[in-house]
């Protein structure tokens, strides 16, 4: 697994940049990862990451965009507006946990 | 372990906006509503344009007085097993009475368990995901239906030429 720097500290990631480790995420990580992928954060878009990760960590698995729709009570038109174009993945990525398994 | 010097970011190709994909729905069955569903949610969750085109029996997905309640038969289909024992369904008893009901049971049983949900609140996600849905023209005169009979995300009853003119450039998938 590759170590990537972000934010001045040594983060691991996969092959494609998600971070592999739930605990080495925090707050300020976020905000640099949102920035890496042009996503200015907002209320909404914190309270949608904070579902992903209290749900991974729950679950132990990353919820699909419509289990954060369904579980999460934040709607599916919503989420392609906060994440455009590819909700689940940026959702994934920002929180830092794997891009989510499930089909639907 | 490799380390990079520059940060590694997901490539999520957000400029990338050519691909299209589309889906011609001609089946009403249950098990067959379902392939073009998952798919075209999936396409939508990748950020490419998704048209779903509903023709001859897969109209009763989109009309409002049927898509609630397809079947799902298992006459005909000898991957058809019980959810125990591996047992495939004899196709001599696939057609006694009560084998149809029985058997749109499990399977929904068996989708729901998966928390995907049944055609119609998957409709309405593929709408809210930003996917067009498209009636056939010629099915609709057919079944003397309107766009009133149908699901509210339709966009339109549009012809054979339409959707052909509309997927310019798209990747097709009869289902």
């Amino acid at each position: 697994m590759p170590v990537t720097t972000i934010n001045g500290r040594e983060i691991h990631v996969d092959d494609e940049g998600f971070l592999t480790e739930y605990d080495e995420w925090d707050e300020d990580l976020a905000k640099v990862l949102a920035a890496n992928i042009n996503v200015d954060l907002t209320d909404d878009h914190w309270a949608a990451i904070k579902f992903v990760r209290e749900d991974f960590k729950a679950q132990g698995e990353t919820p699909t965009i419509r289990r954060v729709s369904t579980a999460g009570g934040i709607d599916t038109k919503k989420l392609f507006q906060l994440f455009p174009k590819k909700p689940a993945k940026k959702m994934s990525y920002i929180a830092g946990v794997p891009k989510p398994h499930g089909c639907v | 372990m490799t380390t990079t010097e520059t940060t590694l970011v997901p490539n999520f190709d957000d400029d990338e906006t050519d691909r299209k994909i589309a889906f011609i729905c001609s089946k009403g069955n249950l098990d067959m509503a379902y392939p073009a569903l998952v798919l075209a949610n999936a396409a939508l969750g990748e950020g490419i344009e998704t048209h779903l085109f509903f023709t001859f029996w897969g109209f009763d997905m989109i009309t409002k007085s049927r898509m609630h309640d397809l079947k799902f038969s298992p006459v005909g289909n000898t991957a058809m097993h019980l959810p125990v024992g591996d047992v495939r369904i004899p196709q001599a008893l696939a057609p006694m009475p009560g084998m149809q009901p029985m058997a749109t049971k499990m399977i929904k049983d068996q989708i729901a368990a998966l928390g995907v949900p049944e055609v119609p609140e998957f409709l309405d996600q593929i709408v809210a995901s930003g996917g067009k849905l498209w009636a056939c023209r010629m099915s609709a005169d057919m079944n003397h239906l309107t766009e009133s009979d149908l699901y509210d995300g339709v966009e339109a009853i549009i012809n054979a030429s339409d959707f052909i003119e509309m997927t310019d450039g798209a990747q097709l998938l009869f289902i």
